[in-house]
């Protein structure tokens, strides 16, 4: 887990409003600055593969958001039961129990979609971004903060999937949400979708393309070397 | 004849980084240097080595469908096998911890080695992954589970290995201010990718 993350916990205080300025920073921090994708480096690996389309990736989102502010939540309530050495386990399992219900709901609402997703919806569990948050945030923060940036850090995670799957669905296969989007008169007159752009490797190119303009716009995070 | 073949195509054809982007965190985080990326490597074909064929045996003897018929003939229609990411984790956690403790108890030297990285590979996905590749694939025996997370052990292996030296090469070239670091390794990493892709469709 990245140093920002460890650095980003925030001292505990009697009294604040619920939308205190710190509180507005846990929301809205990782969403630019603190990307958990582009930034700290969380939750790559279950991610990429699934942005070829738009819909799926929605829907894995959504997975995500109910998975960390579930996490967040339980984690910070049991924060002060849960003995140090054994948290990786506790936190796995309770996780683990959050995934199942999403794997359980979708198979039952969505199958075409769970199909889809086939194993990267049971690879949320080790999906860095959840535990990375429960361990870095949650477990030394009480409940509503760890709820903020739980919603904070999917949501951060949530736009740069579904910039990237509209890219790649978009000039992959001529399509958002699979509505056509490039219309016929195009195709006749001889343009072609980019047939590299559905294959993986092209996901990585994407973001390291969106990393690079960030990092352009915001120059104060571009790294040594 | 069939193992080959299975080890083959688990290194280059259904490369864990390449093809399926698992365990990219540590990958990307821990491939600063060539040292490091050979000892989280040799961690990680150590532990799928041992944990795809333990869940392998869970999910035929415990999990699957009419896996418990050997404890008598009214469990012939239990299925548990929504309990299966619950399960395979646990194993893969407690493993973990176990071949942590083992290790440093018999192998000192290599315990020195390996020791920072075994407890990251707990949340690693490509470990998670093999197990539920292996559930998902249906491999005939144990033999073949065995293999296939051998060589997606050393597929992950070679992935981390030269995306290392290549870190350690671009050092001295004049990349663009903002794609240092880590905009470089992903565009790097999906260079990578495309060239394994002329891998697709071997078979021994």
């Amino acid at each position: 887990m990245s140093e920002t993350a460890e650095a980003q916990v925030v001292a505990k205080e009697p009294k604040e409003p619920l939308f205190s300025k710190k509180n507005k920073k846990l929301l809205s921090d990782p969403l630019n600055d603190d990307n958990p994708i582009t930034i700290q480096v969380l939750g790559i690996c279950s991610a990429l593969a699934i942005t070829v389309q738009l819909k799926p990736t929605f829907v894995m989102s959504v997975s995500v958001l109910f998975v960390m502010i579930g996490g967040n939540l339980i984690v910070s309530w049991l924060r002060n039961l849960i003995p140090s050495r054994v948290r990786i386990i506790v936190q796995l399992v309770i996780v683990a129990t959050l995934v199942i219900l999403v794997d359980q709901v979708l198979k039952a609402y969505l199958y075409d979609v769970s199909k889809q997703l086939s194993v990267f919806v049971g690879l949320i569990i080790t999906n860095c971004i959840i535990m990375g948050r429960l361990e870095a945030f949650a477990l030394g923060n009480k409940a509503w903060p760890s709820f903020l940036d739980a919603i904070g850090n999917a949501a951060g995670y949530a736009w740069i999937m579904l910039a990237v799957a509209f890219a790649r669905e978009l000039f992959g296969s001529g399509t958002l949400w699979g509505f056509q989007i490039v219309p016929d008169f195009l195709y006749d007159f001889g343009y072609a979708d980019n047939g590299l752009m559905i294959l993986p490797p092209m996901a990585l190119i994407t973001v390291g393309i969106i990393i690079w303009v960030q990092r352009s716009k915001n120059t104060k995070l571009i790294e040594e070397n | 004849m069939e193992y080959v073949n299975i080890f083959v195509k688990s290194i280059f054809v259904d490369n864990m980084i390449f093809a399926y982007f698992l365990g990219m965190c540590s990958y990307l985080a821990v491939s600063k240097t060539v040292k490091t990326g050979v000892g989280l490597g040799a961690a990680v074909i150590f532990v799928l080595g041992i944990t795809v064929p333990i869940n392998y045996l869970l999910e035929n003897y415990v999990l699957k469908e009419g896996a418990l018929v050997w404890l008598g003939e009214e469990f012939a229609t239990v299925d548990l096998s929504f309990l299966s990411f619950i399960m395979f984790i646990a194993v893969i956690a407690s493993m973990v911890q176990l071949v942590e403790m083992a290790v440093e108890k018999f192998a000192p030297a290599l315990y020195g080695a390996l020791g920072i990285f075994l407890p990251l590979i707990a949340v690693n996905c490509s470990i998670l992954g093999g197990s539920l590749f292996m559930q998902e694939r249906q491999y005939a025996n144990i033999a073949e589970a065995t293999v296939f997370g051998l060589g997606s052990g050393v597929g992950w292996f070679l992935a981390i290995v030269a995306i290392a030296a290549i870190r350690e090469k671009i050092k001295y070239s004049n990349v663009p201010a903002p794609l240092r670091g880590l905009g470089i390794t992903f565009i790097l990493t999906g260079l990578m990718g495309i060239a394994f892709m002329s891998f697709m469709g071997i078979e021994l």
